[in-house]
């Protein structure tokens, strides 16, 4: 089933001489209850296309699209007051720093409990039990205690895992998540990764998951999009990324170090050819 | 070229390294492993004379680094930090950047000595008068790497020079380091948690936990995936999973 249909995506800034540069250029795909990865280098878009799902882009930033469906709902024509219906409840978004994207001031079960009491009727209690709940999903050990903290009081890997309870506390059907890992430990990357699939899994929710690291994507999705200069310029399917056949998909990958290294010299992605190829 | 031995640093009353002890030969790239908090990052900032409260015995090229040391000494040892967007001043050019530590040390040429540079590390000379706003993260990672070698030091310190950077830009500046090295005859002491970037830099790798060395090793054991440590092993399997 189809949760999100986005056809002819384009996303443009204001350049300096007057004119306008699209940072996103006509992008189109269907997202359903699976894990779809995007990536790209820095300047490829794959973040604008996330922001513009959301419906984030502020002018004079400009989003346009043949189709952009969100169960349902033409995301086109949504005025700001309808989708903050929908953020938060319906379509929720994991940014890349825990440190920056919390709330400073405000304790971490009231700041969870926020997203309830904007978007549902529950009582106090009720709103209580539903925190405690997802940070219990998360795998927090003493969601009591976390509730109370505040978000400085916290590691790192714990912020991200408060990050992401506060997205799936009014279960979602589709959560975006922007580098949700980049900002975190190797060692607490994983353990993040596997709570946000096994949410994804168990709630049946869609997830896009956004990076520059081919190989986590690669690991944790079921298709991947590839993103050169705002457009898709290949998409791959679950363990196929050895099997890339752009030529830029293909520079990426052999440009990472291996384990087992042994070139003395690695290959670097020639920009000026791949410009002219696409 | 780097002699550490029983180095012990204290942050007040927590201690952050224990007893740590290594050598890195001359032209040596020698690279320290583990997760966040494990004291890798406080190693570099000792050996840079950033941190006070330490015992134990640190040389370099023989001579015993004293607490107060001279410009001399100073000069030997330059740094490489992570973040290419943290480490330059965002109201100097480039050619400021270059030229400081020329003026400090009271070193002559200025001109010729920052264009030589620029050539070194493969940045277009018309770069020489913009500012780090108008430089890309790859190339402002060139310019630190400029400025760490302007009073041509023979020991670089590397804090996670790539991890900050785009995969094939890592690429551009992995390659950039291994020829510098083989050019000046550089010792680099490299901080990442990327195996596969130590595999390809360097010849041999401490692994460290909690402040201590649980092991070191030669890379050839890295390449097959065979560290003896337990922890090392765990930090293995997680880097396979990374890679695969």
């Amino acid at each position: 089933m189809t949760l999100l249909s986005v056809q002819d995506l384009r996303v443009s800034f204001p350049d300096r001489s007057g004119g306008r540069v699209e940072v996103v250029r006509g992008l189109s795909f269907d997202l359903g209850r699976e894990r779809l990865g995007i990536v790209g280098e820095s300047g490829s878009g794959k973040s604008m296309t996330g922001r513009a799902v959301m419906g984030l882009i502020a002018p004079p930033g400009r989003v346009t699209a043949r189709r952009m469906e969100f169960d349902g709902i033409d995301l086109t024509r949504l005025p700001e007051k309808g989708y903050r219906a929908l953020r938060g409840a319906r379509m929720s978004m994991v940014l890349q720093d825990p440190k920056f994207s919390l709330n400073p001031v405000i304790r971490i079960g009231d700041q969870i409990a926020e997203a309830l009491e904007f978007h549902t009727r529950l009582s106090a209690r009720a709103r209580r039990a539903k925190v405690l709940e997802a940070l219990e999903a998360v795998r927090i050990e003493d969601p009591e205690r976390v509730a109370r903290l505040f978000p400085h009081e916290v590691s790192g890997g714990m912020g991200q895992r408060v990050m992401i309870a506060m997205m799936v506390v009014l279960e979602p059907a589709l959560m975006i998540a922007d580098e949700p890992t980049s900002a975190l430990d190797v060692s607490v990357r994983e353990q993040v990764l596997a709570i946000m699939d096994d949410l994804v899994r168990r709630r049946g929710m869609g997830l896009m998951l956004i990076s520059h690291d081919l190989n986590m994507v690669a690991r944790w999705c079921d298709r991947i999009l590839v993103m050169f200069n705002g457009e898709v310029v290949e998409e791959i399917g679950p363990g196929a990324l050895h099997a890339a056949r752009h030529p830029y998909t293909r520079g990426l990958v052999a440009s990472l170090p291996r384990l087992d290294e042994d070139r003395a010299e690695l290959p670097v992605l020639d920009r000026a050819a791949l410009g002219a190829g696409t | 070229m780097i002699e550490v031995r029983d180095l012990t640093v204290r942050y007040g009353p927590s201690t952050v390294l224990h007893d740590v002890s290594f050598t890195v030969a001359e032209g040596e790239s020698f690279a320290l492993v583990g997760e966040s908090g494990s004291g890798k990052s406080t190693i570099l900032k000792a050996l840079a004379g950033q941190v006070d409260d330490w015992s134990g015995h640190m040389a370099l090229a023989g001579q015993p680094i004293a607490r107060r040391r001279s410009r001399a000494q100073a000069a030997q040892v330059q740094m490489v930090f992570q973040d290419p967007y943290g480490s330059l001043h965002p109201r100097r050019t480039v050619d400021d950047t270059l030229a400081e530590p020329l003026s400090i040390h009271g070193l002559p040429d200025h001109d010729a000595r920052v264009l030589a540079m620029l050539d070194a590390v493969g940045l277009a000379r018309r770069f020489r008068f913009r500012l780090p706003h108008q430089l890309s993260g790859g190339q402002r990672q060139r310019v630190a790497i400029a400025r760490a070698l302007m009073l041509q030091p023979r020991v670089l310190l590397l804090d996670e020079p790539t991890s900050a950077l785009d995969v094939s830009v890592q690429a551009e500046i992995l390659n950039l380091l291994k020829r510098l090295r083989a050019e000046q005859g550089l010792t680099f002491l490299l901080v990442t948690h990327d195996l596969p970037v130590v595999s390809f830099l360097c010849e041999r790798l401490a692994v460290l936990r909690s402040g201590r060395v649980v092991e070191t090793a030669d890379v050839a054991l890295l390449r097959k995936g065979r560290l003896t440590s337990a922890y090392g092993q765990e930090l293995l399997e997680r880097s396979e999973g990374r890679t695969r």
